[in-house]
C-alpha cells in the first residue's frame, strides 16, 4: 500500500508494480483499526475519498449513498466521526475500501473489535464481493473466519509464510476419522461400540476410523439408537496453526540446547 | 491537479472545523481596543499606531498559525493514521503534500484577508475618510502572506523528518535567523578571518531571507514600496517555496510509515 | 546509471539551480535595500528604558546585541572614513542601560567616543559621561579611572581632572603603581610628551585589540614627531643665541653643525622650518593634519588656563 518500502525486491498486483500509482485505482485497502478525519461526517469522508477516483459529482453522490446503505450507516451519515464507535469506524473503513469497486480488496483485520452482528455483516460483505468476482485478501487472528470464508489460506508464523493452500489441503496432512453422536432408547443393550463411546448427558459420542463406519451403523441400527449426527473429524486451522507454533518452539529450544 | 484540490479543500475544511478562524475574534478585539484608545491618547499618530499594530498582529498571528498548523499538516495525519487509507488511493505522495500546503495557505489567505478588513475598519473609524495612500497596506499584507507561505513550506519540510516539537523549533529558529540573514552579509568592522567571512556570507544567501518581506516601516508612514521590490520579493518567495517543497516531497516520498 | 541515480542527480541539479536563482535575486534586492535604507532606520527604538522593559529578563543578551551593533557601526564608519558618528552615543547609551555590567562597552566605547574624527566621534564629554556611569555601576573596577584619566588627558587636555582621575584610580587596592606615577607627572608638568609617549606605548603593548593598537601606533608617531619638533625648536633657539638671527631653513642648522643631517618625521617626511623659524611637519606628511589639530587644542587649553 506504499506505506513501507522494501529493503530489496518488489511486488506486483494485477501484473503491475505496486509503485505504479495507477494500479491503486483497482485496489481497495482497509487498514487495521482504521481512523479517519474525525471532524468529517461519514458522508463527507467517503465523498473525500471518492474524489481520488475521478468520479463525476452525481456518480459520487450515488456511490456514497449506496455504500452507506450497504454498511448500515445510513442513519448516522450526518454525524461527525469523532462520535462514532469502533465498530462504526470499521464500517466506514470497509466502505471506503470498496467504494470504487476495486478488483482486489485488501483488508487488515476486518473483523476485530466488532460485535457478533457486525462480524456477520462484514462476513456477508466479503462473500458478496467474492460473488461479484473480486479478489479479497484479508488477515485475521480468528481462524474460524478464515476457514469459513477463504478459498486459499496462507499461514504466517514468526514472520514466515509457513503454508499456502485451500483450507482443506492444508489440513489433509493429518489423518482423519469420523465422529458419531447418538442417543439410546430406554433399556440399553450392550454392543461393542458402546464400550468405546463417551457419554455426555443423554448423548453418546464415539470416534472411529472411516473404514469402520458402516459396521458401526449396523450396530447402532440393531440397538435401536437414534443417530444425531455424523461428522468428519478433521484438524481445524487452529490445530494446524498450533502445531506449527509448537514445532517452532521445539526448534528454538533445540537450538538453545545445542548452543550450550 | 484533481487530487491536490481535494486534499487542499479538506485541509481548509479541517482548519475551519477546528476553529482556527477564532483567532479573528481576538484580532477584532485588539483592533477595536486600539482604535478606541488611540483616539484618546495620541494626536497625529493614530494612523501609525493602528497600521503598525494591525500589521504586526496580522504577521504574528499568521506566523503562529503557519508554524503550528504547518507542522501538524503531515505529522497529525501520520500520528492518527488517517494517511494510511488515503495513500492506498491512486494519489502520489507529493500530491498529498502539495494539497496540504495549498490548503493551509488558502486558510491563511482567508484569515489574513479578514484581518485586513478589520484593520481598514479600525483605520476608517479613527480617520474617515481613507486616503489613496492607505492602499499601501495591501502591499504589506501581500508580502506578509508570501512570508507565511514560505514558513508553511519550511514547517512542512521539517515535519517530514523530525518530531513535531523539533519541527516547530527548527521552523521558528530558521525564521528568526532569516530575519538577520541580511545582517550576516554586511558584518564588517569586526576584523574577521576572510574564510569565516566568506562562509558566513555564503550561508546568508542559502538562508531564507525574511527581511525581503519587511516593508512595515515605509507603509506605516504612508510611503510606497517600489513595484520592482514587490516583484522581486514575489519571485523570491515562489522560488524558495518551490525549493523547500521539492525537498519536502523528496523526503516524504522515501519515508516508511509503519 | 540506474533510474534512482538519475533521479537523484536531476533533483540535486534542480536544487542547485534553484539556489542560484535565489542568490541572484537576493543580490538584486540587496542593491535596492541599501539604496533605500536610511540612517534613521538603524535605530528604530531610541529609548533605552523602553528597550530594557521590552527585553524582559533577556536584557544582558540584548545588551550584547547592541554592543555588537555599536562596534559594527563604528567599524563600518571607520571603513568608509565617514566622520559622522551620531548614532554611536545612542547605541552605547542603550547598550550600557541594558547591561550595566558590560565593562567592554564602557572602555572601548569611551575610546571610540572621545577620539577626534576621523578616528572617533570627537565627543570626549560623552566619553566622560559613559565612564562615570560605568564607575557607578561597577565601583570596584579601577581601570575606568585610568580610562577617564586618558580621556581628560589626551582628548580634553584637562590636566587637573586627568590628575584627579589617575589619583583616584591609584588608590584602589590592586591597582598598578603607574596610575599614581601618571597622576604625579601630569600634576608636576602639566604637559609632558614623554609621559604621553610612555602611556601610548603601554597601551600599544598591552592591548590585543587591533583597532586600539592601530590607534596607539598613530599616537606614538605623532608624539614622537612632537618631541622631534621640540628638540628642533631648542636647536633653533641655540642657533639664535649664537648668530643673533632666527634660522630660515633646516639646512642652516646643519651647516652650523647643530644637526648631523636632515631629520625626518616617523612617516619619512623631512621636517621644515616655518614662520618665525619654528619647526613644523611637512604639509604633505600624513601626520600634518593631526599635528595641526593638537596645536589647536593645546592653544585652547592654554587660553582656558
Amino acid at each position: 500500500m506504499r506505506l513501507i518500502f522494501p529493503t530489496s525486491g518488489g511486488a506486483r498486483i494485477l501484473g503491475k508494480s505496486i509503485n505504479d500509482v495507477s494500479v491503486h485505482g483497482s485496489i481497495g485497502y482497509l487498514p487495521e483499526q482504521p481512523y479517519f478525519y474525525d471532524y468529517l461526517t461519514a458522508h463527507e469522508v467517503l465523498d473525500y475519498f471518492a474524489r481520488f477516483h475521478g468520479l463525476t459529482a452525481n456518480d459520487r453522490r450515488a456511490r456514497v449513498e449506496g455504500m452507506l446503505k450497504k454498511v448500515g450507516l445510513e442513519s448516522a451519515k450526518k454525524i461527525q466521526l469523532r462520535k462514532y464507535s469502533k465498530g462504526m469506524l470499521q464500517r466506514v473503513g470497509l466502505a471506503q475500501a470498496i467504494l470504487h469497486r476495486p478488483q482486489v480488496v485488501v483488508l487488515d483485520e476486518p473483523m476485530s473489535g466488532l460485535d457478533p452482528l457486525g462480524r456477520r455483516e462484514v462476513r456477508d460483505i466479503i462473500l458478496e464481493l467474492k460473488r461479484e468476482g473480486r479478489t479479497v485478501l484479508f488477515s485475521t487472528h480468528v481462524l474460524s473466519d478464515a476457514e469459513m470464508l477463504c478459498d486459499r489460506v496462507g499461514v504466517i508464523v514468526g514472520g514466515k509464510l509457513r503454508g499456502v493452500g485451500m483450507p482443506g489441503e492444508l489440513m489433509e496432512i493429518k489423518s482423519h476419522g469420523m465422529e458419531i453422536l447418538f442417543e439410546l432408547p430406554n433399556e440399553p443393550s450392550n454392543f461393542p461400540l458402546l464400550a468405546k463411546a463417551a457419554r455426555t448427558g443423554e448423548r453418546y459420542r464415539v470416534q472411529l476410523p472411516e473404514a469402520e463406519l458402516y459396521d458401526a451403523f449396523d450396530q447402532l441400527k440393531a440397538a435401536g439408537a437414534r443417530i444425531s449426527s455424523v461428522t468428519q473429524l478433521k484438524p481445524t486451522l487452529e490445530e494446524f496453526f498450533m502445531n506449527l507454533v509448537e514445532a517452532d518452539r521445539a526448534q528454538a529450544a533445540a537450538v538453545e540446547v545445542s548452543g550450550k | 491537479m484533481r487530487n491536490i484540490r481535494a486534499v487542499a479543500a479538506n485541509t481548509f475544511r479541517e482548519a475551519v472545523r477546528d476553529r482556527v478562524l477564532y483567532n479573528l475574534v481576538f484580532f477584532a478585539l485588539l483592533m477595536m481596543g486600539a482604535a478606541i484608545l488611540v483616539g484618546q491618547i495620541s494626536i497625529g499618530i493614530q494612523q501609525d499606531v493602528i497600521v503598525s499594530l494591525g500589521l504586526s498582529a496580522i504577521s504574528i498571528i499568521g506566523i503562529f498559525i503557519a508554524v503550528f498548523l504547518g507542522v501538524a499538516l503531515v505529522s497529525k495525519e501520520m500520528d492518527k493514521r488517517t494517511l494510511y487509507s488515503l495513500l492506498a488511493k491512486p494519489v502520489h505522495r507529493w500530491e498529498f503534500l502539495l494539497g496540504k500546503f495549498v490548503g493551509l495557505v488558502l486558510t491563511l489567505a482567508v484569515n489574513t484577508a479578514a484581518m485586513t478588513l478589520g484593520l481598514y475598519a479600525a483605520l476608517w473609524s479613527v480617520k474617515r475618510p481613507l486616503e489613496p495612500a492607505d492602499a499601501y497596506i495591501l502591499v504589506a499584507v501581500y508580502l506578509i502572506l508570501l512570508k507565511l507561505a514560505l514558513i508553511v513550506a519550511l514547517a512542512l519540510l521539517f515535519s517530514c523528518f523530525t518530531s513535531p516539537f523539533l519541527a516547530i523549533l527548527f521552523t521558528v529558529g530558521l525564521y528568526v535567523t532569516g530575519l538577520f540573514a541580511g545582517d550576516l552579509r554586511t558584518v564588517r568592522g569586526l576584523r574577521m578571518d576572510p574564510s569565516t567571512l566568506q562562509f558566513t556570507r555564503g550561508i546568508s544567501y542559502l538562508l531564507p531571507n525574511f527581511q525581503n518581506f519587511d516593508v512595515m516601516a515605509p507603509v506605516v508612514h504612508g510611503q510606497g514600496v517600489p513595484a520592482s521590490f514587490v516583484w522581486n520579493a514575489t519571485v523570491y518567495a515562489l522560488l524558495y517555496t518551490a525549493i523547500v517543497l521539492a525537498g519536502a516531497a523528496a523526503v516524504f516520498s522515501r519515508r516508511n510509515l509503519k | 546509471m540506474n533510474r534512482k541515480a538519475i533521479h537523484g542527480t536531476l533533483f540535486a541539479a534542480l536544487l542547485l539551480a534553484g539556489f542560484l536563482g535565489v542568490w541572484r535575486l537576493q543580490l538584486a534586492m540587496d542593491g535596492q535595500h541599501s539604496a533605500e535604507r536610511m540612517e534613521e532606520q538603524e535605530l528604530t527604538l531610541r529609548s533605552p528604558a523602553v528597550l530594557k522593559k521590552l527585553s524582559l529578563e533577556y536584557a544582558p543578551l540584548m545588551g550584547a546585541i547592541y554592543w555588537t551593533r555599536a562596534v559594527q557601526y563604528y567599524g563600518e564608519k571607520h571603513r568608509l572614513h565617514d566622520p559622522h558618528l551620531e548614532l554611536l552615543w545612542p547605541l552605547l547609551d542603550i547598550t550600557t542601560t541594558l547591561d550595566p555590567q558590560l565593562i567592554v562597552a564602557y572602555r572601548f566605547g569611551a575610546v571610540f567616543l572621545s577620539d577626534s574624527p576621523p578616528r572617533g566621534a570627537g565627543q570626549p564629554d560623552r566619553a566622560v559621561e559613559l565612564l562615570e556611569r560605568g564607575m557607578k555601576a561597577n565601583p570596584q573596577y579601577w581601570r575606568f579611572y585610568q580610562d577617564l584619566g586618558n580621556v581628560y588627558y589626551f582628548d580634553k587636555r584637562d590636566y587637573l581632572n586627568a590628575t584627579r582621575a589617575f589619583e583616584a584610580g591609584g588608590r584602589f587596592p590592586g591597582a598598578p603603581p603607574f596610575l599614581k606615577i601618571m597622576a604625579a607627572r601630569i600634576a608636576a608638568q602639566g604637559e609632558s610628551l614623554e609621559t604621553s609617549y610612555a602611556l601610548w606605548l603601554d597601551i600599544y603593548q598591552s592591548t590585543t585589540n587591533s583597532e586600539i593598537r592601530k590607534n596607539a601606533e598613530d599616537h606614538l608617531r605623532l608624539v614622537k614627531a612632537e618631541m622631534d619638533l621640540r628638540e628642533l625648536n631648542r636647536l633653533a633657539d641655540e642657533f639664535e643665541t649664537k648668530l643673533r638671527r632666527r634660522p630660515l631653513r633646516i639646512g642652516d642648522l646643519i651647516e652650523t653643525g647643530l644637526l648631523p643631517g636632515q631629520p625626518r618625521d616617523p612617516e619619512g617626511f623631512p621636517y621644515v622650518l616655518g614662520e618665525g623659524g619654528r619647526a613644523e611637519i611637512d604639509p604633505k606628511s600624513p601626520l600634518h593634519e593631526d599635528w595641526l589639530r593638537d596645536q589647536f587644542f593645546a592653544k585652547q587649553a592654554n587660553s582656558v588656563r
